[in-house]
């Protein structure tokens, strides 16, 4: 886990504030999320506060502090998905699954994050579940795939 | 000097000033919210605009640079329009309950919008619904109250380098909060109440102990004890509207009496015995080659600092308890014995200009035999509110003097409440531990005055002793890296969390100002001069109390009762 952030870090040799955001996206493409030590560790390398990074994070929809689900939900937000009710939808699965947009289900099984655009306005609305797409999706659509999750036996 | 032209009146500004100080200057008047003096401004509230000819839009002038025959306009009804929508923004999504606020009639947003006449709300937006967090024992933040100004994230960054807090999350779902939204308790927040005094509105307030303390004194089988601290008496008064610098110490304690307090005491005497302690242990370092520099230890918000930032420092701190918590000590031990009275029907109450005591009297290290030393500490805010509710009036009250054995006190212990204060009576009770002889002249002026650092070299006994004094943490932080990248020509160092001390503390009235503050100072200074008692050591009742009960500076009671430990803190910091 922390080589990943050391293994990031040391790439960026002197490296100033202004460093912050690409080195935030590495370190959750590495690790899914960012973790509270992976935060300290940035805030020592570019001598900023924790409060100040995590300003920052929370002010992007693309950063998440816990890590991701066995289903990872993106819920595409863009204009022909709004149109298309994909706010229903978020509303839906996030009732259903009882987990707000960014954040972790306790049991690890569901996290949803929130994107702007997927690029598949054609098939609107649309999600992800674990780099899977789905298109038109409707809310019993998400209903009859959180049973099929749910039941799911322990696989690996 | 440029020209420029105001409201068609033609007026000096010096080049690359920003209008709103040309124009505050000049008398005229415009309001503000985000705005910080001596910090770079960040033009966030727009409550400051003014018209720029040629300028499409409105200016913020606080953010905004002059510039020669400029002509601007302050009071246009286009300016003033935006300054009232602005507002009336602002209170768009502001919980209506002013009249159970702390801050009622002392809120700049409740000020503005009486200036500009708001009268009805124009706007409803979606009132943000967050809990209270009460986590922290000194402070209460209510984000529905906050207007999202960013002056505590200034005061805690710029001022105090701790950035416990900042801005977060975005849009409408913007707040301030710490790092991982945690409680202010286990944040890197050191209680010092910087953000308080400068927040406009209701959103961050002391926790307050007024309740307690009416509690505790209308319970006839308690004896209650107070002190107040040395910058209590030269700023109580400001908050019933004497101009500031006015002493009423006398005035002070005849109140506290009418209140209902049983024993009235002064920390300036424990104050004095902490140079006792302190000089003496400075001297043994000095002596017995012990850790140097040696860092004074009175300013709770500077202790979690350097537990939480600097923790490698920590053997350079003084062991000595804070004056608050030497008496507290004294007073469920000693003064117990000696009244016959049973300590657990003690409560110690005191009256402190620092939100940061309230933490600190509630520190495990700061007991004995299971009794806190201190039960309760009042700010000077809360106890101008603890006189209003009893309807005790100062003016009206003789002058008394505090209790014996801890009422007598030096003015060396009394300048405590001045950055530099410590240092100064401490150079001169060191000096005499050293040399046997008093230092000719007492006043040591490089030592008073609202500098960022002052330093002072001086010869006492063939030894040369290089001393520094800092207040507010940025200035601390800067010397403590100086220290730490090895700098060894200072042996003693006086540090004071607040900006100022103790007279710009965080349990001061609201607001930053440095006119106030400086006239506090000042009072401390000239009670000092008119003193007839100036020499910590030369306290008859600290003398007399090392006579019968502690025996010796740094003996085995002193270090049972009056020195303590710290503790490095892991805090997202």
């Amino acid at each position: 886990m922390t080589t990943n952030v050391d293994a990031i870090l040391a790439q960026y040799d002197g490296a100033q504030r202004d460093s912050l955001i690409p080195i935030l996206q590495q370190v959750q493409a590495a690790e899914g999320y960012l973790s509270q030590d992976a935060i300290v560790r940035i805030g020592e390398k570019l001598n900023l506060p924790t409060s100040k990074i995590y300003g920052v994070a929370t002010f992007y929809n693309q950063f998440r502090f816990q890590p991701q689900g066995k289903n990872h939900f993106m819920v595409c937000r863009g204009t022909a998905c709004h149109v298309k009710g994909s706010g229903k939808l978020l509303e839906k699965l996030s009732q259903a699954t009882g987990v707000e947009p960014g954040k972790t289900s306790r049991d690890g099984l569901f996290s949803i994050e929130v994107v702007a655009c997927m690029g598949a306005c054609a098939l609107a609305p649309a999600i992800s579940i674990s780099d899977h797409f789905y298109p038109k999706v409707t809310p019993s659509k998400i209903d009859q795939l959180l049973v099929e999750m749910r039941s799911e036996p322990e696989k690996n | 000097m440029i020209q420029i032209e105001v409201d068609n009146i033609t007026i000096e500004a010096k080049e690359g000033e920003t209008i709103l100080n040309a124009l505050q200057r000049n008398g005229i008047n415009v309001p503000t919210l985000c705005h910080m003096e001596d910090l770079l401004p960040s033009g966030a509230c727009r409550i400051c605009v003014v018209e720029v000819e040629g300028m499409r839009g409105l200016v913020p002038s606080c953010s905004y640079p002059v510039s020669a025959g400029m002509k601007i306009k302050s009071r246009s009804p286009r300016v003033i329009n935006a300054r009232k929508t602005v507002t009336q923004l602002l209170l768009a999504n502001h919980p209506d309950d002013c009249l159970y606020c702390n801050r009622s009639a002392n809120c700049e947003l409740q000020d503005l919008s009486v200036e500009l006449g708001v009268r009805q709300r124009l706007y409803k937006g979606e009132r943000t619904k967050s809990r209270l967090d009460v986590s922290s024992p000194s402070i209460v933040r209510d984000p529905d109250k906050c207007i999202l100004c960013g002056r505590c994230i200034r005061a805690c960054e710029e001022i105090q380098t701790v950035s416990a807090i900042d801005f977060i999350r975005r849009g409408s779902k913007a707040a301030v909060g710490t790092a991982f939204d945690t409680g202010l308790n286990v944040s890197s927040c050191i209680n010092c109440g910087q953000c308080v005094v400068v927040c406009p509105t209701g959103a961050l307030t002391e926790r307050s102990n007024v309740e307690d303390v009416l509690a505790a004194l209308s319970d006839p089988n308690k004896v209650v004890v107070v002190q107040h601290a040395p910058a209590i008496s030269v700023t109580i008064a400001e908050e019933f509207g004497v101009k500031a610098g006015s002493d009423y110490d006398g005035k002070l304690v005849a109140a506290l009496r009418r209140m209902g307090f049983d024993r009235v005491f002064d920390t300036s005497f424990s104050a004095d015995l902490t140079i006792m302690e302190e000089g003496s242990e400075l001297v043994d370092r000095i002596k017995n080659s012990g850790v140097l520099p040696m860092i004074t230890s009175c300013s709770p918000g500077w202790i979690k600092f350097v537990e939480t930032f600097f923790p490698e420092l920590l053997p350079n701190v003084s062991s000595c308890k804070s004056p608050q918590q030497m008496l507290g000590a004294l007073i469920k031990t000693f003064y117990a014995e000696h009244q016959g009275l049973d300590p657990d029907n003690i409560v110690s109450v005191s009256i402190m200009p620092c939100t940061a005591k309230k933490f600190e009297a509630k520190r495990a290290e700061f007991s004995y035999q299971n009794r806190q030393d201190v039960d309760y500490v009042l700010t000077t805010r809360e106890l101008a509110q603890l006189m209003r509710m009893t309807g005790v009036n100062m003016d009206q009250l003789p002058p008394d003097s505090a209790d014996n054995p801890f009422g007598e006190r030096s003015s060396a212990g009394k300048i405590f409440g001045a950055s530099g204060g410590v240092m100064e009576a401490a150079l001169r009770s060191a000096h005499y531990l050293l040399t046997g002889d008093e230092l000719s002249e007492l006043k040591i002026p490089a030592l008073r005055g609202s500098k960022d650092r002052k330093e002072v070299f001086l010869e006492v006994g063939g030894t040369k002793i290089g001393v520094a004094v800092v207040s507010g943490l940025g200035n601390a932080r800067s010397l403590m890296e100086e220290i730490k990248a090895g700098r060894d020509d200072i042996h003693f160092i006086e540090v004071m969390a607040c900006p100022n001390g103790c007279v710009g503390g965080g349990g001061q009235p609201i607001g930053v100002d440095r006119e106030a503050v400086k006239e506090r100072m000042k009072t401390l200074y000239t009670i000092d001069r008119d003193d007839s008692l100036r020499l910590s050591h030369k306290n008859e009742q600290v003398l007399r109390l090392y006579k019968e009960y502690l025996g010796e500076p740094l003996g085995e009671k002193s270090h049972a009762l009056l020195h303590t430990h710290y503790r490095t803190r892991e805090v997202l910091r």
